[in-house]
C-alpha cells in the first residue's frame, strides 16, 4: 500500500510541477489587466498578443471602487495594468499604486487632441501616471413619448411632473452631477469645480439630492438595470451614458439622450501602470498599441465612447458609417468645455485651500441618501 | 508499525473516535470558527482613510458610527423587519400546503408535490429573481393581468414589498419541509384521541396539531429568517430608491471604500440577531424537528 503511494504522490508532483514551470518559461510576457468589461476584447487583444508575444490575462472591474480595491489587493504587484476612471484614477496616483510613463514612447500620443494629453484626472505636476484612453459623456436619458417637451435642462430629473419616472446611477461620483447642475443654477454657491465642493457647497448638493429622493424610482447599479427600467416604463427620465442610449434604439425602444445646457460630467478612462509591475516593456506595448488608430476606433464602437486619438475618426466611419460624429470623436473644443470629467474628489481644493470633502466623505453621504 | 497502530486502534474505542473525527473537526474549526473569530477582532480595527490600509489598533468606532447614525439604524431594522415578515408569510402558507402534503395526499401525489416545491430549487436564483422583475415592472404580467381585468395598475416594482413577496417565494421550500416533516410525525392515534375526547377540528388543530408542528414551523423560520437576513442581490435587483440591506452596506464598504473593519462591525449585527433567535428556537424545541 505504502509503495504505490508514493508512486502516485511523486507522478502527482511531477504533473503539478510542469505547468509551474510553463509559467515561469513565459512570465516575462505575461500582462494583468485589471479592465472595464469590453475594454480587452479579442478583436484587439488577438493582434497584439500575436505582435508582440506579450499574453493578456484580465479581470473585469465592477465599480471604479472595486478596481482601487484590486490594485491594492496583496499588497499590490499582482496586476500590471488598469483601465482607470477618473475617479478612481488620482486614489491610484496619491496612493503610490501606480508610476509615471514617458508618453514620447508612445508613438500616437502625438495624436491625441490637446485636452486629453494632460487631463488633471491623470497628470499631476506635468507628470503623467498613464495614457489616456477613451472618454464619453453621461447624459440626461428620456422616452420621447412621455416626456414632452423635450428636456434642455437637467432640472428635468428634480421635477415632481416625473416623480417615480426617474433613475440616476447608484454611484457617490453622481453628487458632481447636483453640483454642476447648483454651478449652473445657483452662483451664490460659488462652485467653480463640481468634484472641488467645501461644506456648504457639498451640504447643498446633498440636500438637492435628498429632495430628489421622492422622485426616484431606483438609483441602477448595473447599465442593464437602466436599459430594462427604460424598456419597461417602470423609469421615463434618467442620468445615462450612450451605452444604454445606443441598446435602447437598438431595441426600438422610443428614447433620446442629450447633454443638457448646463453642460455634463463625463468619464475619461486612462489605461495606468502599476508601481510594481515586472512587465514594463510589455505595458508600453499595450499602451501604444491600444492608442493606435484603428484600434482606438475598433473600441469606440464596440462600447460606444469617444477616441482620444484624433485620427481614429475615419476608421470609425470606415467601419460603421456616421460614428464619428455620432460619438462626437470630431468634435470642436466648445464640445469638450461642456464636460466636466470625473476626478477624486481630494481635500484639496486647486485654490490653496485644503478645506473640501475628500471621496470618504462622498462615499458616506451617499450611503446615507439612500438610507 | 502499522499493525501495532491497527492494535492499538482496536484496544482504544476512544482513540479511534478521535483519530476519526478530528480531521472534519479540525477542519469545522480552521475554516469556520477561526473565520468568524476574524471577522469579530477586525470589527474594532479601523482604517486609514488615505492609503485604504487597515490600522490594527482596538477602539469602539465602528460600533459608535452604527449606533449613532440613523441611516445604520434603519437599515438593520428594515432587515429584521423584512426578515420577520417573510417568515410569517411562508409560515402561513406552508402550513397548510405541508399538512394537506402529509395527511391528506395520496402517496402518488405527495410524490408529485415534493417534486413541485423542490423544482424551483433547481433554477438559478438569479433566473428566479429576473423573472419576479418581468412579473411586477409597470407594462409587466401583474400590471396586465389588472388591466384585463378592468382594476387599476400596482404599482409594486422597485419598492420593499417586491423585495417581501420576491423573498417569500424564494424562501418558500424552506419552510415546506421542515413543517411536513414534523406533521407526518404526529401519531394518527392523537388526532382519533382528540377526536374521541369531543374536539372538533378547530380545537384539535389549535391543541394538538400546531404545538406539535411548532418545532417543524421554528426550524422552518430559522432558514427563512436567516437567508432573508443575510441576502444582498435582491435588494440590488428587485428593490426601490430606498432598500438597502445589512448586506448591501457591507458589500460597500468592502468595495466602495475598503473599510473591511466597519463591514465586519455590521456583520456582527445580523449574527448577534440570529444568535438571539436560535437561543428562543431552541427553548420552543426547534432543533429536535432539523
Amino acid at each position: 500500500m505504502r509503495k504505490p503511494m508514493w508512486a502516485l504522490l511523486s507522478v502527482l508532483a511531477v504533473v503539478l510541477a510542469f505547468p509551474a514551470a510553463g509559467v515561469t518559461k513565459q512570465h516575462g510576457g505575461t500582462l494583468n489587466m485589471i479592465a472595464w468589461e469590453g475594454y480587452t476584447q479579442p478583436q484587439w487583444v488577438k493582434p497584439f498578443t500575436k505582435k508582440t508575444g506579450c499574453v493578456v490575462h484580465q479581470k473585469y472591474g465592477g465599480s471604479s471602487d472595486e478596481m482601487v480595491t484590486l490594485m491594492r489587493s496583496g499588497g499590490g504587484g499582482q496586476y500590471d495594468l488598469v483601465s482607470a476612471s477618473g475617479d478612481a484614477s488620482l486614489r491610484l496616483i496619491f496612493g503610490k499604486d501606480v508610476q509615471a510613463v514617458d508618453p514620447s514612447k508612445i508613438p500616437d500620443f502625438k495624436n491625441f487632441s490637446r485636452v486629453f494629453q494632460s487631463p488633471p484626472n491623470n497628470t499631476v505636476d506635468g507628470k503623467h501616471y498613464g495614457i489616456s484612453l477613451q472618454w464619453g459623456p453621461n447624459t440626461l436619458l428620456y422616452n420621447t413619448k412621455k416626456v414632452k417637451p423635450a428636456p434642455t435642462s437637467w432640472s428635468a430629473l428634480y421635477d415632481a411632473k416625473y416623480k417615480g419616472k426617474v433613475t440616476i446611477p447608484d454611484n457617490p461620483i453622481q453628487i458632481a452631477d447636483a453640483a454642476l447642475y447648483l454651478m449652473k443654477t445657483k452662483p451664490s454657491l460659488g462652485i467653480k469645480d463640481p468634484y472641488e465642493l467645501n461644506k456648504t457647497q457639498f451640504d447643498a448638493a446633498t440636500s438637492l439630492l435628498k429632495k430628489q429622493k421622492p422622485l426616484i424610482k431606483k438609483y441602477w447599479a448595473l447599465a442593464s438595470d437602466e436599459i430594462d427600467l427604460f424598456k419597461n416604463g417602470d423609469a421615463v427620465i434618467g442620468a445615462s451614458w450612450p451605452y444604454q442610449t445606443n441598446t435602447l434604439v437598438a431595441a426600438k425602444a422610443p428614447v433620446k439622450d442629450v447633454v443638457p445646457r448646463e453642460g455634463a460630467t463625463g468619464w475619461l478612462d486612462t489605461w495606468m501602470v502599476s508601481a510594481k509591475t515586472k512587465n514594463l516593456d510589455c505595458a508600453y506595448k499595450w499602451l501604444a498599441w491600444i492608442s493606435t488608430p484603428t484600434v482606438q476606433a475598433q473600441q469606440a464602437i464596440y462600447f460606444g465612447e469617444t477616441p482620444v486619438n484624433s485620427k481614429a475618426c475615419a476608421i470609425m466611419d470606415k467601419l460603421s458609417k456616421g460614428s464619428c460624429a455620432q460619438y462626437h470623436a470630431n468634435a470642436p473644443l466648445r464640445y469638450f468645455k461642456q464636460i466636466h470629467f470625473w476626478k477624486t474628489p481630494i481635500a484639496d481644493c486647486g485654490n490653496g485651500q485644503k478645506n473640501c470633502m475628500d471621496y470618504t466623505k462622498w462615499q458616506q453621504a451617499w450611503t446615507q441618501l439612500k438610507g | 508499525m502499522r499493525r501495532r497502530i491497527g492494535g492499538a486502534l482496536f484496544r482504544r474505542p476512544a482513540l479511534r473516535g478521535f483519530s476519526l473525527l478530528s480531521p472534519p473537526v479540525l477542519a469545522f474549526a480552521v475554516v469556520y470558527i477561526a473565520a468568524l473569530v476574524a471577522l469579530f477582532v477586525s470589527a474594532f480595527w479601523t482604517v486609514d482613510p488615505f492609503t485604504s490600509l487597515t490600522v490594527h489598533s482596538w477602539t469602539l468606532d465602528n460600533f459608535r458610527q452604527l449606533w449613532s447614525e440613523p441611516t445604520y439604524r434603519h437599515v438593520a431594522i428594515r432587515t429584521v423587519s423584512i426578515a420577520a415578515a417573510v417568515t410569517i408569510t411562508d409560515a402561513i402558507i406552508a402550513f397548510p400546503f405541508a399538512y394537506f402534503m402529509a395527511r391528506l395526499a395520496s402517496p402518488h401525489m405527495r410524490a408529485i408535490l415534493f417534486v413541485l416545491v423542490l423544482l424551483p430549487l433547481w433554477a438559478s436564483y438569479l433566473a428566479r429573481v429576473y423573472s419576479w422583475r418581468l412579473i411586477l415592472n409597470s407594462n409587466g404580467l401583474l400590471n396586465w393581468t389588472l388591466d384585463q381585468l378592468g382594476l387599476p395598475a400596482a404599482n409594486i416594482a422597485y419598492t420593499n414589498t417586491a423585495m417581501w413577496i420576491v423573498f417569500s417565494y424564494i424562501w418558500l421550500p424552506f419552510m415546506i419541509l421542515p413543517v411536513y416533516a414534523s406533521l407526518e410525525r404526529i401519531p394518527h392515534s392523537y388526532i382519533e384521541a382528540s377526536r374521541d375526547l369531543g374536539a372538533k377540528g378547530g380545537r384539535t388543530l389549535r391543541s394538538v396539531i400546531l404545538p406539535l408542528a411548532l418545532p417543524g414551523i421554528v426550524a422552518g423560520s430559522i432558514f427563512t429568517f436567516s437567508l432573508t437576513l443575510g441576502d444582498y442581490i435582491t435588494p440590488v435587483l428587485v428593490g426601490g430608491a430606498s432598500s438597502q440591506f445589512i448586506g448591501n452596506v457591507v458589500y460597500d464598504s468592502v468595495n466602495q471604500s475598503s473599510n473591511l473593519p466597519f463591514a465586519a462591525a455590521f456583520a456582527v449585527v445580523p449574527l448577534a440577531v440570529m444568535g438571539v433567535y436560535l437561543l428562543i428556537a431552541r427553548r420552543v424545541g426547534a432543533f429536535e424537528a432539523l
